[in-house]
C-alpha cells in the first residue's frame, strides 16, 4: 500500500480550483493550462529561432542581396537559432507541453503530485526565455559562439556578444534548468506514484515511456550543462582558468593559464548527447502512439519497444565524446565512442522495424496525424542512417564540421522530431480544444512541410560531401568548391522561405478551428488510452469528474479478435468488453457473446 | 495512397541523385590527394549498408501504406509481437553494423598510429591566420609556448632551445609537403579552436590552445589545396583561408631553402633599421604624402604617418611586386614605379621605419555620415581586428584605422568591395577586407564607418 | 514485483485490476519523500561532475594543491552536531516529547547556520592569507565547491525557517512531521557531500 490513500488525494486536488481569469489561465495549477502555457511560450521562442534561420539562409542563399546581414549578425543569428531549437522549443515543449498535458491524463491522475512547483517551473521557464531575449537588446548584442559556447572562443574580443551576450546566455541556461528540473520532478513522482489503480509501468501508453524516461535523462544530463556553464561563468566574470588556458586576445596575452578548452566540450557533451534523445525518446513515444491508433493496430512488439527506449536512454550516457572525434582530445577515445554509438543504431533500428511492422497487416486510416507518423518514419530512417556515417570515427574526419553534420542532426533531430510535433499536435487537438482542425489544411501543411524539408536537407549531405565547411557567413573565392555549390545553397534557401512560410498553414489552421472548427467527438480516433475517456472534453480541471479511472488492460487493444469495435478502451472492464459501443451492441450478432 | 506513391519516388529520386553526384555530379567528394582510400573505402561500405536499409525498409513502409489502407470490411490483425522476427531482426542489424565498425576501427587505428618514418611540421593558428613551421636541419621543432609570443617571435619559440634556431618559419598562409612522403602535422593554436583542414586529404584535426595535437597523411597527388579553418573561431572564422601546394622533392627543397630560418629572422630584427637611409630615401614620398607624412588628399596621398612600419612594409613589398595597383586601381598603380625606387627589402625596412617616427597628427575629417550607424557596424565587424580604438595591431594583421585619412579609408574600402583590392593570389591578407567589407552594405555606409572613425582620434 | 519482472511482463496477456488501489509499483513513501530522493541522486550529479572536472583539471601543469586550514575540522563538527540533532527530533517526533523536537530541530539549523559562517571565516581567512581564487585553479575549485555546497545548505536552511516558524508559533510537531523527516535526510546528504568534498580537498 502506497503512503497517501486514494480518497485523501482526491480531497486535496479539489482545494486548488481558480476561481479568477487570472488563476485560471496566468497562475494556474491546472497541468493542461500549464501545458499549454509551456508549449506556447516554447512556439513562440521557436518561431524566432526560425526567423532567425530564414534570415542567415537569406545570407548564405542570396549573399549579394542580403547585405543588411553582417558577418557579426549573421554568427549569432546561427548561434541562437540553435540553442533556441534545441533547448528552448524542442526540450521544453515535448517535456513542459506535451509531458504536462499527457501525464496525468495517460496515468488517470487529476494532476501532477505537485501543482504549485509544476506553476512555478513554467514561470521560471518564461524567465529564462526573457532573459535569451534581453541578450538581444544588450550592448554587443547575443552571443555569436555557435551554440556549443566553446570557450576559449565564445569569451574572446573576436566573437560576436562575448561581454554581455555570453553571460546572459549561461546565465538564462540555468534558469531554464531550474525550471526543467522542478518540471522533471513532478513527471518522475507523478509517473511513479499517480498512475490509477490497474494501471501498472507495462500498461502506460508508449507516450508516457518516452516522455518519462527523456524526463529522468535531462534530471541526469542538465547538470554537465549547469557544472559548464557555472565553471565558465567563472571564468569570464571572476578570472578563474578552468577552461582558460595562456592564450592571446587581440596581440596581447590575458591573464589565464593552464585551463583545459576539451574539458568544457567533455562536459557539454556529456549534456549535449543526452539531449539528442531528450528530444528524441518523447517523439518516439508519441510517434508510437499516433501511429498504433491510426493503423488500428497495437504498437508492434511493445515490449521491446519500452526496452529500447531505457537502452537508448542509457547507451545515450556513453557516447558523448562521438561529438568530439577531431576535437583533439586522445585518439584512442575514438575506439570505445564509435563502438558505443554504433551499438545505439541496434535499439534505434528495432524501434524503426516496430513502427513500420505496426503498419503491417493494419487498417491505416491515412488522417492528418497519420501523414506525419508517416513521414516521420521515412525522415528519421535519414537522419539515423547518416549517423552512421558521422559516427564511425574514421569517416568523421571528412564529414565533421561540414554541412553534412548539419544536414544530419536537422534531418533526425529538426525535421523529425517537429514532424511528430505537428502529428501528436493534430491528433491530440480534437481531446485539448473539443474542436476539429480543418483536416484539408493539415494534409497541405504536411506536404509543404515534408517535401519542403527533405528539398532542404537532402543536398546540403552533399554540400558536406563536397566539404562545404558549416558556420561560414560566405564561401568566398575557394579553388574545390565550384560555382554550383552556391547555386545549391540558393536553392536551399528557397525551399527553406517555402517551409517557414507554410508553417503559417499550421497556425491559421489550429488557431482558426479553436472557434470554428466542427465539435469534435470526444474520442474521434477511436483510441484505447486513457486520454481519450475523459468525462468532458476538453476535459475539467481534475480530469476525471466524481471518481478516477480504473485500469483493466495495456493501451493498445485494436483489433483484439473477437472484440465488438476494434479498440477496447484501457478503463473497460473484461466484464463490459463487447459493450463498448452500446448504441451499436447487437448481441444475435456477436458470436463471442454466446455464452454471456 | 498518394502517401505511399510520394515514399516511393523519394526513395528513388534520392538514389538517383546520388548516382548522379557519384558519377560526375558536382557535389560530391573532391579527388582523393592523400593516401587516405582506406577513410573512402570505408565510406562506401557504410553507404552500401545504410543505403540498402534505406531503400528496402522505405519501400515496405511504402508497400504497408498502399496495401493495409483502410478498406471496408477490412480488419487489422491482433499480433502483439513476434519475438522471432524480432531477433532475427536485431542479429541481421547487428551484422550490418559490425560490417560498418570493423573497418572503421581499423582504419582508425591507422590514422592514431604516426609512422615512425614521417616527416613534422607545424600548424600555428591564430585570429585568423595560419602560419607553418617547419624543423629545419636538425629534423626538430624548436620548444615553443604562447608566452613567448612577440611581434618578431609569432610562433613564441624558445629561445633558448638551440633545436629552435634552425627552425624554418613561414609567416604567411601558404605551405608546400614534398610529394609521396608521409607528414605528420602538429597543431598548435595560441588563441582559440581552429580545425586544420584540406578536403582533398580528408583528415582534420582541432587546433586547441595549450595542448598540441596532430593528424598525418601521405599526399600522393601534385597540386595546389585549400586549406579552410573548420572549427568556428569567431568572426573571422570564414576567412581564416590558406593552401597548400603539393610538389616534387626537388621543388620543395628549393622552396624551403628560400624561407628565412628562426634565426636570420631574429638576426634581422636585432639590428635596428636605417632611418637615416629610410628618410632619405622618403624625400621622394613627400611629394604626395607630405613632409612629415601627413598626407594630401589632392595628391591621392593618404597619411602615412602613425602606421606602424610592419603595416608599411608588406604594402610597399605588394606594391612593388604588383600586388597592389593593379587593374581598377588607378592610384595604386602610381604607386608602383615609387616602390620599384627602393632598391631591395632593406631599402623598404628603413622608408617604414623612418615613417613609423613621423609625429602623428590626427588627419582631417573630410568624410560625413551616420555616427551611430558607422560605430554599430564598426564594433561588430570591424573591432575583432583593428581593435575597439581603431590602432591596429600585428597580431590579426590589422592596420591603424583612427587618426588616418578617411577619404582613403572609403576608396579602400570600396576598391576591397569591387574586388579591385585584395583579390591578387599574393595577397595574403587582402581577401579577408574583400569578404569582410561586405559588413558595409554599400558607400554610404562605409561613409558612416568613416566618420565614427574619425571620432576614435 | 522486481525491475526485471515489471519490464518482462507481457501486458497485453492479463487483463482486469493488477494491484490494489494504488498503482502498481508506486513507491511506498510520501510523494514529497521520492521527489526529495530523485533530487539528491540530481544533486550528486552536479557534485560528482565538479569532481571529475577536478580531478581532470588537476592532470594540468599549473595545478598547485591548496593545503586546506585546520578550521575546516571545526567546521566539520559544527555540521556533524546539526545533523545528529536532526536525526534526533526526527527520532522523537513521533513521541510526546514536543518541546525536544522543538529544541533540536531549531538548534540544528543554527548549527547549520553556524557552519556556513564558518566556511564564511575560512574564505575571508584564505583571502587574507593571498590564496585567492584567481591564483590557482586548485583555489578556484575550493571556493567553486564549497560554495555550491553552502547554497544547497541555504535552500535547505529555507525550508527548515518555514518550519520552526511553524514550530515557534506553536504548532504542533506532527504537523512538521514530513518537514522534520526531509530536512534530515537532506542534512545527511549534505554531510556526506560536504565530508566526500572535505575528503577530497585535503587529499590532493
Amino acid at each position: 500500500m502506497a503512503y497517501v490513500p486514494l480518497a485523501d488525494r482526491d480531497s486535496e486536488m479539489e482545494m486548488h480550483h481558480p476561481h479568477t481569469w487570472i488563476g485560471r489561465w496566468v497562475f494556474c495549477q491546472d497541468h493542461k493550462v500549464i501545458a499549454i502555457q509551456y508549449g506556447s511560450i516554447a512556439v513562440f521562442t521557436g518561431l524566432v529561432g526560425l526567423i532567425l534561420s530564414l534570415l542567415f539562409r537569406m545570407q548564405l542563399g542570396f549573399p549579394e542581396t542580403a547585405d543588411y546581414i553582417d558577418p557579426s549578425f549573421y554568427y549569432q543569428a546561427v548561434t541562437m537559432h540553435g540553442m533556441i531549437m534545441v533547448v528552448y522549443l524542442l526540450t521544453a515543449l515535448f517535456l513542459g507541453g506535451f509531458g504536462n498535458y499527457l501525464i496525468p491524463l495517460m496515468c488517470g491522475a487529476r494532476d501532477m503530485v505537485f501543482p504549485f512547483m509544476n506553476m512555478l517551473s513554467v514561470w521560471v521557464f518564461l524567465v529564462s526565455v526573457i532573459i535569451l531575449m534581453a541578450s538581444f537588446f544588450v550592448s554587443g548584442g547575443p552571443t555569436g559562439g555557435g551554440w556549443t559556447l566553446y570557450p576559449p572562443q565564445t569569451n574572446l574580443a573576436g566573437t560576436p556578444g562575448h561581454d554581455m551576450g555570453i553571460v546572459l546566455m549561461l546565465v538564462s541556461l540555468g534558469v531554464f534548468i531550474v525550471a526543467t528540473t522542478m518540471g522533471g520532478l513532478n513527471y518522475v513522482v507523478t509517473v511513479l506514484q499517480y498512475r490509477c489503480r490497474g494501471l501498472t509501468m507495462m500498461r502506460l501508453p508508449l507516450s508516457v515511456w518516452g516522455i518519462f524516461i527523456a524526463t529522468i535523462l535531462a534530471l541526469f544530463a542538465f547538470p554537465a550543462l549547469l557544472v559548464a556553464a557555472i565553471m565558465m561563468l567563472f571564468d569570464i566574470l571572476l578570472g578563474t582558468s578552468f577552461f582558460m588556458p595562456a592564450i592571446i586576445e587581440s596581440g596581447a596575452p590575458l591573464d589565464h593559464n593552464g585551463g583545459s578548452p576539451v574539458l568544457f566540450q567533455h562536459l557539454f557533451w556529456f549534456f549535449g548527447h543526452p539531449e539528442v534523445y531528450i528530444v528524441a525518446l518523447p517523439a518516439f513515444g508519441l510517434v508510437s502512439d499516433v501511429l498504433s491508433v491510426h493503423a488500428r493496430k497495437n504498437i508492434f512488439g511493445y515490449r521491446m519497444m519500452v526496452w529500447a527506449i531505457i537502452a537508448i536512454g542509457g547507451l545515450s550516457f556513453i557516447v558523448w565524446a562521438h561529438h568530439m572525434y577531431v576535437s583533439g582530445m586522445h585518439p584512442y577515445f575514438g575506439f570505445f565512442f564509435a563502438t558505443t554509438t554504433l551499438i545505439i543504431a541496434v535499439p534505434t533500428a528495432l524501434k524503426v522495424y516496430n513502427w513500420v511492422l505496426t503498419l503491417w497487416e493494419g487498417d491505416i486510416r491515412l488522417n492528418a496525424p497519420m501523414y506525419f507518423a508517416i513521414g516521420f518514419i521515412f525522415t528519421f530512417i535519414h537522419g539515423g542512417l547518416t549517423g552512421l556515417f558521422l559516427g564511425n570515427v574514421v569517416i568523421d574526419l571528412p564529414l565533421s564540421d561540414t554541412y553534412f553534420v548539419v544536414a544530419h542532426f536537422h534531418m533526425v533531430m529538426g525535421v523529425s522530431p517537429v514532424l511528430v510535433v505537428f502529428a501528436a499536435i493534430y491528433h491530440w487537438y480534437p481531446k485539448m480544444s473539443g474542436r476539429m482542425f480543418h483536416e484539408g489544411m493539415a494534409k497541405l501543411h504536411f506536404w509543404c512541410t515534408f517535401l519542403g524539408t527533405y528539398a532542404i536537407y537532402l543536398p546540403m549531405h552533399y554540400l558536406g560531401f563536397l566539404g562545404v565547411p558549416r558556420r561560414y557567413y560566405a564561401l568566398g573565392t575557394t579553388d574545390f568548391l565550384p560555382q554550383s555549390a552556391q547555386d545549391l545553397n540558393t536553392a536551399i534557401t528557397i525551399a527553406a522561405l517555402f517551409v517557414g512560410a507554410s508553417q503559417l498553414l499550421f497556425f491559421i489552421n489550429i488557431i482558426w478551428s479553436l472557434r470554428n472548427g466542427p465539435k469534435a467527438d470526444p474520442n474521434p480516433w477511436g483510441a484505447a488510452s486513457l486520454e481519450w475517456h475523459t468525462p468532458d472534453t476538453p476535459p475539467k480541471h481534475g480530469n476525471w469528474g466524481e471518481s478516477l479511472p480504473t485500469v483493466y488492460r495495456w493501451a493498445y487493444d485494436y483489433s483484439v479478435p473477437g472484440a465488438h469495435e476494434d479498440f477496447i478502451p484501457q478503463n473497460t472492464p473484461e466484464s463490459e468488453e463487447p459493450t463498448v459501443d452500446e448504441q451499436h451492441f447487437d448481441p444475435d450478432q456477436d458470436e463471442s457473446l454466446a455464452d454471456v | 495512397m498518394a502517401l505511399a506513391v510520394v515514399v516511393v519516388l523519394l526513395v528513388v529520386g534520392s538514389i538517383v541523385f546520388h548516382f548522379m553526384q557519384l558519377y560526375g555530379g558536382p557535389w560530391y567528394f573532391t579527388e582523393l590527394a592523400a593516401d587516405w582510400g582506406a577513410i573512402d573505402f570505408t565510406m562506401n561500405v557504410t553507404f552500401w549498408v545504410t543505403g540498402f536499409v534505406f531503400i528496402v525498409v522505405n519501400l515496405f513502409m511504402a508497400w504497408c501504406v498502399y496495401k493495409f489502407r483502410q478498406k471496408d470490411g477490412h480488419k487489422a490483425v491482433y499480433e502483439p509481437e513476434n519475438n522471432k522476427l524480432e531477433v532475427g531482426l536485431t542479429i541481421f542489424t547487428t551484422v550490418g553494423v559490425i560490417a560498418m565498425l570493423a573497418p572503421g576501427l581499423f582504419v582508425w587505428a591507422q590514422f592514431v598510429t604516426v609512422p615512425e618514418e614521417a616527416d613534422q611540421y607545424e600548424v600555428l593558428g591564430s585570429q585568423w591566420q595560419w602560419q607553418f613551421r617547419y624543423p629545419g636541419a636538425d629534423g626538430q621543432l624548436g620548444a615553443a609556448d604562447v608566452g613567448n609570443v612577440t611581434p618578431t617571435n609569432p610562433f613564441g619559440i624558445n629561445l633558448e632551445d638551440p633545436s629552435g634556431q634552425d627552425d624554418v618559419v613561414v609567416n604567411e598562409p601558404n605551405m608546400h609537403l614534398p610529394i609521396g612522403r608521409p607528414v605528420q602535422a602538429l597543431l598548435r593554436s595560441h588563441d582559440v579552436l581552429h580545425n586544420y583542414t584540406v578536403a582533398q586529404f580528408r583528415v582534420k584535426m582541432d587546433l586547441v590552445p595549450g595542448l598540441v595535437s596532430y593528424l598525418w597523411f601521405d599526399p600522393t597527388v601534385e597540386g595546389t589545396y585549400d586549406i579552410l579553418c573548420e572549427e568556428l573561431c569567431g568572426i573571422g572564422h570564414f576567412i581564416m583561408r590558406g593552401s597548400v601546394t603539393v610538389e616534387s622533392q626537388a621543388e620543395f627543397d628549393a622552396w624551403i631553402a628560400a624561407q628565412p630560418t628562426f634565426a636570420e629572422t631574429q638576426a634581422l630584427a636585432a639590428t635596428a633599421p636605417d632611418v637615416a637611409a629610410g628618410q632619405a630615401a622618403y624625400a621622394l614620398c613627400a611629394t604626395c604624402h607630405g613632409a612629415q607624412g601627413e598626407g594630401n588628399q589632392a595628391l591621392n596621398g593618404p597619411k602615412l604617418a602613425g602606421q606602424e612600419a610592419w603595416y608599411t612594409e608588406r604594402q610597399l613589398k605588394y606594391f612593388k611586386e604588383g600586388v597592389r595597383g593593379g587593374e581598377g586601381d588607378t592610384n595604386g598603380a602610381a604607386m608602383v614605379p615609387m616602390a620599384m625606387t627602393l632598391a631591395d627589402d632593406a631599402a623598404i625596412r628603413n622608408v617604414s621605419a623612418y615613417i613609423e617616427t613621423l609625429p602623428d597628427q590626427p588627419a582631417a575629417a573630410t568624410v560625413t555620415g551616420d555616427v551611430d550607424n558607422g560605430r554599430d557596424i564598426y564594433q561588430k565587424n570591424c573591432a575583432a581586428c583593428h581593435l575597439d580604438d581603431g590602432s591596429g595591431t600585428w597580431y590579426t594583421d590589422a592596420p591603424g584605422l583612427a587618426g588616418m585619412s578617411d577619404w582613403y579609408f572609403v576608396t579602400q574600402i570600396s576598391n576591397f568591395g569591387a574586388g579591385i583590392r585584395g583579390l591578387h593570389p599574393n595577397d595574403h591578407y587582402g581577401e579577408q577586407m574583400v569578404s569582410m567589407a561586405t559588413a558595409m552594405a554599400d558607400e554610404s555606409e562605409i561613409e558612416d564607418v568613416a566618420a565614427y572613425i574619425n571620432t576614435l582620434r | 514485483m522486481s525491475l526485471f519482472k515489471t519490464i518482462t511482463a507481457k501486458p497485453w496477456e492479463t487483463k482486469g485490476v493488477i494491484g490494489g488501489l494504488e498503482a502498481e509499483g508506486a513507491i511506498d513513501a510520501p510523494n514529497e519523500k521520492v521527489a526529495l530522493s530523485v533530487f539528491l541522486v540530481v544533486a550528486s550529479v552536479v557534485f560528482s561532475l565538479f569532481t571529475v572536472g577536478y580531478f581532470l583539471r588537476m592532470e594540468l601543469p599549473d595545478w598547485q594543491p591548496l593545503s586546506e586550514p585546520a578550521q575546516l575540522w571545526f567546521n566539520t563538527g559544527l555540521l556533524v552536531i546539526s545533523s545528529v540533532l536532526f536525526q534526533w527530533a526526527r527520532n522523537i517526533v513521533n513521541t510526546d516529547d514536543h518541546k525536544n523536537v522543538k529544541i533540536a530541530f531549531i538548534t540544528g539549523g543554527f548549527f547549520a547556520i553556524f557552519f556556513i559562517a564558518g566556511q564564511l571565516l575560512t574564505w575571508s581567512n584564505l583571502q587574507e592569507a593571498g590564496y585567492f581564487m584567481t591564483s590557482n585553479p586548485a583555489n578556484a575549485f575550493y571556493y567553486l565547491m564549497t560554495g555550491l555546497h553552502a547554497v544547497h545548505l541555504l535552500g535547505g536552511l529555507w525550508v527548515w525557517s518555514k518550519s520552526s516558524i511553524r514550530l515557534l508559533s506553536g504548532r504542533d510537531s506532527n504537523d512538521v512531521k514530513l518537514s522534520i523527516e526531509l530536512c534530515t535526510l537532506y542534512w545527511h546528504f549534505l554531510l556526506v557531500i560536504w565530508l566526500v568534498l572535505f575528503a577530497l580537498l585535503s587529499n590532493t
